[in-house]
C-alpha cells in the first residue's frame, strides 16, 4: 500500500537532495570542526555555509543564527536566555495557544515567581492585539508569541506585534517552526528579536533547530561548555544536521514561490471537496491568515483517532486534536482556546500537506472521505435521526 | 500509535450488533461528547428470560467502538443475573487486552450495561442516575465509580484510576481525593508500594513554611484554577497570613461556587500548618477581575 503523507506539520521527508549533501560527513569528512588539521577545519567551512544558507533564506546575517539541537531546545534557550538578561523583569507575555515547548516552560516560570499572561484568542484563533498593548508594562521582560499555529495553522502578525513591542525594553521571541520553509519571511524588514526554527519541519532531519538572535539582543548563553556557536550554545557541532538544515533552507528559498501556490491549490482542493461532501464540517482557524498547507476540519458527532485508523487503513497519515489520540483525556488547547465546542473538538483532523504530495493523492482522499465519515456516524448515538 | 490488538481491530473495522433494538427491554446510556465517548446499550429478552438481542452505538475511539461491540457479543444469551456480573476486564480480556491508558473504554462498557439492567429493572421508565458524589468534577466521576474501578481491577496508584475512568485526568484537582479513595480500600497493600506519604509540617522555619506554601499554591492549587481559566499568586506572608492575588477568574466555572479563598485557605491549612488564613491582596481584589467564558 502506497503512504499519502498529510502529516508534514508533524514532522517531513527529508530532501534527497539535502540526503546526498550529507551523505559524505559520515564516514569520510568525519572531523571536528574545531580541530587544527585540516582534515577537521575543512569542516568548518561547511557550517559557515550552512549558516549563510540559513541567513538567506530568512534575510538576515549569518552571525545571527545559533545552531541547536530541535525547536524546543531552541524555544526553551530564547525564554530562559531572554529572562535571564533582564533579571529585574517579571512578567512574560504569551498566547493560549503556543505548542507545549513555549507552553510548559513558561507555564513552570510561574512557579519561579514570573507572572506569565497567556493572550486569549477568538473563535477563529485571532489575537486582541489591543489586549497585547494593554498587558505590556515596564515589568515585561518578554513576548513570546508563535509565527504560525501547528494546529490549524492560523498565522498571527508578528510584524505588527513586533513594531508595538519596540522601544519598550521588551525582548520578542517567536516560535516559527511552522511557518520557515512554508511561508516567506524577511527578518530585515521586522524587529523580531529572537525566532526558533526546527529542521525537520522543512525536510532537513530531526536533530536540528536554529535558534535566529538579532544582533544587539541580550540573551544569556543557555549551553556552557566549548566555544562553539559563538558560546551561546556550547557542544560539538552535530555537523551533517547543519549542513542538512543549511540545504533544506536553499531548498526551501528556492521553492518558497511555486511550491506554495501548488501546495496550497492542493489543500484548497482536499478542504473544499471534504467540505462539500461530508455535511456537519468545519475548518479550524482563520482562512484569511493560515500556512498555505494546513486544513484543520472538524466531523461532528464522531471521534478523531476513529477518523485515523479508517484513514490509515488506506495508508492516508493525518492527525487529531481528540483527546483520545494524545493519551490524554481532553482534547486539544488550541481547539478549546479557540471555543471550539467539545463535539467538534474531538472529531477534529489535521491534513498538512507538502511540496511532495500530488494531485492523485489528493484525489484518492477526497474519494475515501466521505465513506469513513458515514460508516462512523452510523456508530454514532448522536447523529440526529 | 496506539498498540492495538488484533481483535481490537477486527471488531472495530467490523462492529458487530451496530443500531438500536426494536421496542428494547432495557436501554443504557453513558457518556457524553464533552467526555469523548459516548455509548447506548439496548437489549431485548426472549421468553426464557435471556438476552436475545443486544445492540450499541458509541461516539468514541477505536478501543471505545471495539469495547461496545464486543460488551454486545458477550451479553447474547445470558440471563440478567449473569450479564450483571459482567465486568470491565471480562471486556478487555475479550478483546485481548487493551492499553492501560484505553481501560477506560471497557469500563464504559459495563457502565452501560449496569444502566441498561438498572433500566430494565425499573420497568423500563428509569434513567441512570450518578451514585455517590462527584469526585472529578471534569469528568462527572463520583466516588462510587471510582471505588469500584479500584476494587474490581485491584488499582493502586491515581495513574491507573485514571486510566480506568477518567477520574482525575481533567485539571488534576481531585487528585489527592481519589488518593485518599485509593488509601481507604488498599489500605495496608499500598503502604508497602504506593510513593511515601505527603511531607509532614512538623516545626517549619520561615523560610521553610514560605516553600511549602509556594509548593502548595504550585501543585495543589494553581492546576485546578487555571484548568477554570483562572490563576493565583503568593503575594507575601506575614505570621500566619498569607497574602494572595487571583487573576482572571472564569464566571461560569464550578469553582465560582465557592469563594477563591475559603479553597486556598482549605489547601494551605492541610497541607502546610492549620494556623494559615489567606488574604487577597489589597490591590488585586480592588480591580475588576476578567470574566473570560
Amino acid at each position: 500500500m502506497k503512504t499519502i503523507y498529510f502529516d508534514n506539520n508533524a514532522t517531513t521527508k527529508v530532501a534527497e537532495e539535502v540526503v546526498e549533501e550529507i551523505r559524505p560527513l559520515f564516514c569520510e569528512l568525519y572531523g571536528n570542526p574545531s580541530s587544527m588539521h585540516t582534515f577537521g577545519g575543512q569542516i568548518g567551512s561547511r557550517i559557515r555555509r550552512a549558516r549563510e544558507q540559513v541567513a538567506a533564506l530568512l534575510n538576515c546575517d549569518p552571525a545571527e543564527i545559533i545552531f541547536t539541537s530541535c525547536g524546543t531546545e531552541s524555544d526553551n534557550a530564547a525564554i530562559k536566555g531572554a529572562l535571564a538578561a533582564r533579571p529585574n523583569k517579571r512578567k512574560v507575555i504569551i498566547t493560549r495557544v503556543e505548542h507545549p515547548a513555549v507552553l510548559t516552560v513558561c507555564r513552570d516560570l510561574e512557579n519561579h515567581g514570573y507572572a506569565v499572561i497567556e493572550l486569549a484568542v477568538d473563535k477563529f484563533g485571532r489575537l486582541d492585539l489591543a489586549e497585547l498593548e494593554e498587558q505590556l508594562d515596564e515589568d515585561t521582560a518578554l513576548v513570546s508569541i508563535m509565527y504560525a499555529n501547528n494546529e490549524t495553522g492560523t498565522l498571527f502578525p508578528i510584524d505588527k506585534i513586533a513594531e508595538m513591542v519596540t522601544g519598550k525594553g521588551v525582548t520578542l521571541h517567536t516560535d516559527a517552526v511552522q511557518a520557515v520553509g512554508k511561508i516567506p519571511l524577511d527578518l530585515s524588514k521586522t524587529s523580531i528579536d529572537l525566532l526558533s526554527i526546527s529542521g525537520h519541519k522543512l525536510h532537513a532531519p530531526k536533530g536540528v533547530g536554529v535558534l535566529y538572535v538579532r544582533k544587539g539582543t541580550r540573551l544569556s548563553p543557555f549551553m556552557l561548555g566549548g566555544h562553539q556557536e559563538g558560546g551561546k550554545r556550547a557542544g560539538t557541532e552535530n555537523v551533517a544536521g547543519i549542513v542538512a538544515l543549511g540545504k533544506a533552507c536553499e531548498l526551501a528559498a528556492a521553492n518558497i514561490e511555486i511550491e506554495n501556490n501548488r501546495v496550497k491549490a492542493l489543500r484548497d482542493k482536499l478542504e473544499d471537496a471534504i467540505l462539500k461532501s461530508c455535511p456537519d464540517c468545519r475548518i479550524n482557524g482563520d482562512k484569511e491568515n493560515r500556512l498555505p498547507n494546513t486544513s484543520n476540519i472538524s466531523f461532528e458527532y464522531i471521534e478523531g483517532e476513529a477518523i485515523l485508523l479508517m484513514l490509515d487503513q488506506f495508508g492516508i497519515c493525518a492527525s487529531s486534536g481528540s483527546a483520545c489520540t494524545s493519551g490524554s483525556l481532553e482534547p486539544s488547547h488550541v481547539l478549546r482556546a479557540m471555543g471550539v465546542p467539545f463535539t467538534a473538538a474531538h472529531g477534529s483532523i489535521r491534513f498538512s500537506l507538502s511540496r511532495y504530495n500530488t494531485e492523485d493523492e489528493v484525489d484518492f482522499t477526497i474519494e475515501q472521505m466521505p465513506q469513513i465519515v458515514n460508516k462512523l456516524r452510523d456508530l454514532s448515538p448522536f447523529v440526529p435521526k | 500509535m496506539w498498540d492495538y490488538t488484533d481483535k481490537v481491530k477486527d471488531h472495530f473495522f467490523n462492529p458487530q450488533n451496530v443500531g438500536e433494538v426494536e421496542n428494547p427491554d432495557g436501554i443504557g446510556e453513558v457518556g457524553s461528547l464533552a467526555c469523548g465517548d459516548a455509548l447506548k446499550l439496548t437489549f431485548k429478552l426472549d421468553e426464557n428470560g435471556k438476552i436475545a438481542d443486544a445492540k450499541f452505538k458509541t461516539f468514541g475511539c477505536a478501543s471505545a467502538i471495539a469495547s461496545s461491540s464486543v460488551l454486545t457479543e458477550i451479553i447474547k444469551g445470558m440471563t440478567i443475573e449473569e450479564a450483571a456480573n459482567v465486568t470491565n476486564k471480562d471486556i478487555a480480556d475479550y478483546l485481548g487486552g487493551l492499553p492501560e491508558q484505553k481501560m477506560h473504554c471497557s469500563v464504559m462498557g459495563r457502565e452501560a450495561l449496569e444502566a441498561a439492567i438498572e433500566n430494565y429493572q425499573g420497568g423500563g421508565t428509569k434513567k441512570h442516575e450518578l451514585e455517590g458524589d462527584i469526585v472529578c468534577t471534569c469528568f462527572g466521576v463520583t466516588c462510587k465509580e471510582i471505588e469500584k474501578v479500584i476494587k474490581e481491577n485491584d488499582l493502586t496508584t491515581v495513574e491507573q484510576v485514571t486510566n480506568y475512568c477518567k477520574a482525575g485526568g481533567g485539571c488534576g484537582g481531585c487528585q489527592g481525593e481519589i488518593e485518599k479513595i485509593i488509601e481507604k480500600i488498599q489500605g495496608e497493600k499500598i503502604k508497602e508500594t504506593a510513593a511515601p506519604a505527603p511531607r509532614k509540617a512538623g516545626k517549619l522555619t520561615n523560610i521553610q513554611k514560605i516553600q511549602l506554601i509556594q509548593d502548595t499554591i504550585n501543585e495543589q492549587i494553581r492546576p485546578a484554577l487555571r484548568a477554570h481559566g483562572g490563576n493565583i499568586e503568593l503575594i507575601d506572608v506575614e505570621g500566619n497570613k498569607v497574602i494572595v492575588a487571583f487573576r482572571g477568574m472564569c464566571a461560569q466555572c464550578t469553582l465560582a461556587e465557592y469563594t477563591m479563598k475559603d479553597l486556598v485557605e482549605a489547601r494551605l491549612k492541610e497541607f502546610v500548618a492549620p494556623e494559615l488564613f489567606v488574604e487577597e491582596d489589597a490591590e488585586s481584589s480592588e480591580q475588576p477581575h476578567e470574566h473570560k467564558g
